[in-house]
């Protein structure tokens, strides 16, 4: 197998590759880090890829925003070329994507302040032998 | 009006939630009838839906006019009728069954309780009408935050498996947003009777291959499908008593619903029979799930321990059956999805209703309870019966199906592990029996040093709780005399020609 095969592959769809490894990060953080605000950061950054994910998808070279020029009255004369505009619509649902992530960020900080509260502690270790001792 | 049920059946609890959220502040005591009119509201529409539907066929409604394609679309046939009606009663009946628990455990808080309450009613409903694949996930959302917030109210233990759950479940919905990407990516479409349709010609694709892969394993991070289920048992033994008796039937019995949703009306069979290696590995993935489960919940020493070890293994038997591949294991694993979602509500409640009155449920708190509260041991016998499989009750005639599906298949390894549950549940349930029945009363256990009545003493869960409860346990023999007709009219219509 030629490697130089992958790497048009590499090069011409980097975006994937950029949010899978944003991903994998932010699944390594919840997975590897004792401490729960930095689970939380993780997670925060395994969302993130995927909004990223979603609006790359939806980019492309040389178009523009989806506003039509003239738009009152004259425009719906000439044709609308869509090569010329982004496709706005993932973009569109990024924007609740982004509202949840910050609802489950919100959810996720106020639980750590409640175990805080009890543990004097946000490492998990510790509250884990805390809830053994018990 | 009946034109409007769909919307109704989110709207209304929706609504509600809003309003019980500023009562809480202004009046506490409006709360729990505003919950009760948003659920019933649901639970109308529901009924409503489910009867139009089997008369005149499934019903779409375009939310806001928009046409399907382009609009957010909803969409309900016989199964998300009879599913939405399932979890639309189920949360009203526990709503009754729980005012006086949440009244005792959570007063002051009592706001923000219904308020989460109702909210998840909504995202659990919202998930089942809708037939758009990104509001799916929202909705999911919604009841997923809401699971968390309810979940965390518990005992001291609760904020830490809330948080674990969490952590997963964000994983799970995460995947879940990746693979409909995917999908939007190869066809530009999120509506899923528009997918069915764009999808056929792009089998082959590694796209949709993986956008398949990764939306399942989200939803099984979501339904706790063994080896997914580590969230599952802390997170539903520890959440209050009727936050549990909520989530655990509806939660992961709803996630099923829209995996076998995605199987049937987003992907086709077509696409499932083209699968053969992955559909074994499933099996067997159902078999270690059902098998595991039943270990798992022979070593617990706590009621709500057990039975949240008896739903991962329960959730094993759904994903096998719709996985085997022809009409018989997916009549099954419909039935069942139906059914146990009213058994598991019957012995959480009973449970709730046994924290209520002893304030524990490990085993040790269960000793002489036939005597204390009989009527909620019976409810709890019933309930344990239909999980073990006697007829007449419900849980029978769905584990029925599921063998004569699993013997047409071939898949005998998934007769052995469900008739293996069955023999683990009887030990089980039979188990926890002869401690309540013939060990007496535990002296001055967890009461502190006030005056003990004599063991015999009759000390019943309240009235507002015990019917309810009841009412559950004649739901589960209901449900298996309606077994005929639920099979007939509901489950035959949905099952596509092509699966045999």
């Amino acid at each position: 197998m030629d490697m130089t095969q992958y790497i048009p592959v590499l090069l011409t769809k980097y975006n994937y590759w950029v949010y899978i490894t944003l991903m994998m990060i932010g699944l390594w953080a919840m997975i590897a880090k004792n401490n729960l605000i930095k689970k939380i950061i993780g997670m925060s950054i395994f969302q993130t890829a995927i909004i990223l994910f979603y609006v790359s998808i939806g980019a492309k070279y040389g178009a523009t925003i989806p506003i039509l020029s003239h738009g009152h009255g004259g425009a719906h004369e000439a044709a609308v070329r869509a090569v010329d505009y982004i496709n706005p619509l993932p973009h569109v649902l990024m924007l609740t994507a982004i509202v949840v992530s910050v609802a489950t960020l919100g959810v996720a900080l106020a639980l750590s302040i409640r175990i805080h509260r009890r543990y004097r502690t946000l490492e998990e270790d510790e509250i884990l032998s805390q809830l053994r001792e018990q | 009006m009946s034109e409007h049920f769909p919307a109704l059946l989110v709207i209304g609890p929706l609504l509600a939630a809003l309003v019980i959220s500023i009562a809480g502040w202004l009046r506490p005591r409006l709360c729990l009838p505003l919950a009760f009119i948003g659920v019933g509201v649901a639970a109308l529409a529901a009924t409503g839906l489910l009867v139009q539907v089997l008369a005149s066929g499934p019903m779409g409604y375009r939310l806001g006019g928009w046409d399907p394609p382009w609009g957010i679309y909803y969409f309900v046939d016989q199964l998300n009728a009879v599913v939405a009606a399932v979890v639309a009663w189920v949360a009203l009946v526990n709503l009754v069954a729980s005012h006086q628990a949440i009244k005792a455990d959570y007063d002051g808080k009592q706001g923000p309780f219904y308020t989460l309450y109702v909210l998840a009613v909504t995202g659990l409903l919202g998930m089942v009408a809708t037939g758009d694949a990104f509001n799916l996930y929202v909705l999911l959302e919604i009841a997923s935050l809401t699971g968390y917030a309810l979940i965390g109210m518990g005992s001291s233990r609760a904020p830490m498996s809330s948080l674990n759950y969490l952590f997963l479940g964000t994983i799970g919905a995460s995947f879940y947003l990746l693979g409909v990407g995917y999908l939007y990516i190869v066809t530009g479409s999120l509506n899923m009777a528009d997918l069915a349709t764009l999808l056929p010609p792009l089998y082959g694709s590694l796209a949709v291959m993986a956008a398949f892969a990764i939306i399942l394993v989200g939803l099984w991070m979501k339904m706790a499908f063994f080896p997914l289920h580590a969230w599952l048992p802390n997170a539903y033994s520890q959440a209050p008593g009727p936050a549990a008796s909520l989530l655990a039937p509806l939660m992961t019995k709803v996630m099923v619903y829209v995996m076998i949703r995605m199987m049937l009306s987003v992907f086709t069979v077509d696409f499932i029979a083209m699968q053969a290696l992955l559909q074994q590995f499933i099996v067997w993935l159902a078999v270690a799930a059902i098998v595991a489960g039943a270990l798992f919940a022979l070593t617990q020493r706590d009621l709500k321990r057990m039975l949240a070890f008896i739903v991962v293994s329960e959730v094993g038997y759904m994903v096998g059956g719709a996985w085997l591949g022809n009409r018989l294991g997916m009549t099954g694993a419909v039935l069942h999805l139906v059914n146990d979602a009213v058994m598991t509500f019957c012995v959480f409640l009973a449970a709730g209703c046994i924290f209520h009155k002893v304030r524990g449920t490990a085993f040790e708190d269960l000793q002489g309870l036939f005597k204390k509260m009989p009527w909620t041991m019976a409810a709890l016998a019933a309930g344990a019966l239909a999980i073990i499989g006697v007829p007449p009750t419900c849980g029978f005639f769905s584990k029925w199906y599921l063998i004569r599906g699993a013997i047409d298949a071939g898949q005998w390894v998934f007769v052995v592990g469900l008739l293996f549950s069955s023999l683990v549940n009887v030990v089980l349930f039979f188990r926890l029996f002869e401690i309540a029945f013939f060990e007496p009363m535990a002296e001055g256990h967890g009461h502190g040093g006030h005056g003990h009545a004599p063991a015999v003493a009759l000390a019943e869960a309240p009235l507002s709780m015990l019917l309810p409860l009841i009412a559950a346990a004649l739901g589960l023999v209901a449900l298996g005399l309606a077994t005929g007709p639920l099979v007939k009219y509901v489950i035959t219509p949905i099952l596509p020609a092509g699966l045999v």
